[in-house]
């Protein structure tokens, strides 16, 4: 579904990833871990034409979309919830989930998506009216998640859903990636917690000073020493 | 009590004007964190638009309210116009590089649109046709409002509440709002931000425009630098009311119109002259900067567009 040929991405004169090579397949859902400064976001952001690469190809549905803008990638079906979560923190919550059915026309689904993403997250039903700004951090998290299916994404990227939060709150945000992975949407998982990542992916690799050092099967991942000794705290 | 009635009414009138143009930098301030320089010069298009509109059309001999709002709208169309070319020609280009590269550019733009004016105008002033016959209503006593002065009002509330609905009822305002707060964000929603922007650049230089000609109305000389001083003290009411806030923007402009006509009717009488009129608007923005440099409306976590 998606692939990332050799790509290297620069921010000014330093380079961010040196030539990343990955596949994600429909119905999967993959991890990306790696440590802090180590290139995560940066393969995001490139695959969300937030920015370009300098060299290599990013397929999706077997067509290069390298150099697309961002809002052309949602219209094909690639959504975000971006670090630090983006929500807009002056509009209200609906507001926000409205937002993300930018793309969308027919008014019914849309309510019904927005209805879905309460039953999610019922924080949020609550707090509709709310500007997102007085919202929690792990409620943002939310806002931000179920925003970004609203528009109903084939793939979707999460970029560090659990940082920063409270472990029951991250338990919730675990039981909301199983849900939406149920239900068919190919996940792209970027974490610093590697331990709940790798619980809750197919397959993994494992980003080092913007190069993958190691790729496999999540659970066989979990079970390597080296793994476990530099990621999972063991 | 006449005097002071009749002097809040003129102060009013200019506010509007004011207002309506300082809302085209507070959106474009809260959308790009430009200071559009040019932004003046907008309005001084409208006002010429307006006046070949309305000779063009006929108006000019025959005043009619239709002739009226056909310059009106036709006038704001105009400069919506050329309120995205520059943005899509000028600012789009040079977007990617530091602010003060913009700023410059701004700048560039402004003296652009002036020299353009006189080259394509003339230098001198011309006569803006009055487009409505123009009366005077007693209030009470010595105070009157003229027609012109009414137009101006109502023109400027409708405006402004046209506005107030656009961006926060519409999808097209939601995205503003979106936009203005975190642009990657709004990116990953599925917007076309350059759209959004040039949007922006429609509405603000339409209202710009709307001031122009309103103000010709008012008082008929209009020419090339008319936009300077005018667009200057609009931005002071921008910047007074709080950078960026939209409420803020028209408060500023009323306060703006309000204090300068005050200085020119009662100044004296304290040993201001009137001639001091332009410095009112700077003076405040100098307090501004000392005392609230976030605006009166305007905080820390303030709502822009
Ligand atoms: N906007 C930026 N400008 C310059 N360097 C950046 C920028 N963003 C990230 N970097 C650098 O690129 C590298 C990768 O960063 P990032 O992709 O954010 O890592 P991660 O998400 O894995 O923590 C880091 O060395 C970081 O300092
Ligand atoms: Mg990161």
């Amino acid at each position: 579904m998606l692939t990332l040929e050799n790509i290297s991405v620069n921010y000014g004169a330093i380079e961010a990833l040196n030539g990343i090579t990955m596949h994600v397949e429909q119905g999967e859902v993959v991890t990306l871990i790696g440590a802090n400064g180590a290139g995560k976001t940066t393969t995001l952001r490139t695959i969300t034409g937030l920015l370009s690469p300098r060299a290599g190809r990013v397929l999706y549905e077997d067509e290069e979309i390298s150099g697309l803008p961002t809002h052309k990638l949602v219209a094909r079906g690639i959504s975000m919830s971006p670090e630090g979560r983006g929500v807009f923190a002056n509009l209200t919550v609906r507001e926000n989930l409205q937002m993300g059915a930018y793309l969308k026309k027919n008014k019914r689904e849309i309510a019904e998506d927005m209805e879905r993403a309460y039953t999610m997250f019922p924080r949020l039903k609550e707090r509709q009216s709310q500007k997102a700004g007085t919202l929690s951090g792990g409620e943002q998290q939310m806002l931000a998640m179920g925003r970004a299916l609203m528009s109903r994404p084939r793939l979707l990227l999460l970029d560090e859903p659990s940082l920063g939060l409270a472990p029951l709150v991250v338990h919730t945000i675990f039981q909301a990636i199983e849900d939406i992975r149920s239900k068919g949407t190919t996940i792209l998982l970027v974490e610093q917690n590697a331990n709940a990542a790798l619980r809750h992916s197919n397959r993994a690799y494992v980003l080092e000073t913007g190069q993958i050092v190691m790729e496999g099967a999540s659970q066989d991942l979990a079970a390597d020493p080296r793994i476990k000794e530099a990621y999972l705290g063991e | 009590m006449d005097t002071f009635v009749q002097q809040l009414i003129n102060g009013l009138t200019i506010g509007s004007i004011y207002a309506l143009i300082a809302l085209g930098y507070t959106m474009v301030y809260g959308i790009l964190r430009l200071i559009n320089f040019a932004h003046g010069d907008i309005y001084m298009v409208g006002a010429f638009a307006g006046f070949f509109i309305a000779h063009g059309l006929g108006f000019a001999a025959e005043p009619s309210l239709v002739g009226f709002a056909i310059t009106l709208l036709g006038s704001m169309l105009v400069a919506a116009l050329i309120g995205m070319a520059i943005e899509r020609f000028a600012y789009r280009p040079v977007r990617k590089y530091a602010r003060m590269t913009t700023l410059i550019t701004a700048i560039g733009v402004s003296l652009l649109l002036e020299n353009l004016g006189v080259v394509i105008f003339g230098g001198a002033p011309r006569s803006f046709p009055q487009l409505l016959q123009n009366q005077n209503y007693t209030l009470f006593g010595n105070a009157a409002i003229s027609k012109s002065q009414i137009l101006i009002f109502s023109v400027s509330i409708a405006l402004m509440l046209l506005l107030q609905w656009i961006i926060y009822r519409t999808k097209v305002g939601t995205a503003m709002r979106a936009v203005s707060f975190n642009l990657n964000s709004a990116k990953l929603m599925g917007i076309n931000t350059n759209l959004i922007i040039a949007f922006t650049f429609a509405l603000g230089s339409a209202l710009a425009a709307a001031g122009g000609v309103l103000t010709a109305q008012y008082n008929p000389q209009i020419y090339p630098l008319m936009g300077i001083i005018t667009g200057l003290k609009a931005f002071v009411a921008a910047v007074l009311g709080g950078i960026g806030n939209i409420p803020g923007a028209v408060l500023g402009g009323l306060l703006i119109g309000a204090a300068e006509t005050f200085v020119v009717g009662y100044g004296q009488s304290v040993g201001i002259p009137s001639t001091y009129r332009d410095a009112v608007a700077f003076s405040i923005l100098i307090l501004v900067l000392l005392f609230r440099p976030a605006g009166l409306l305007g905080s820390t976590v303030q709502e822009k567009v």
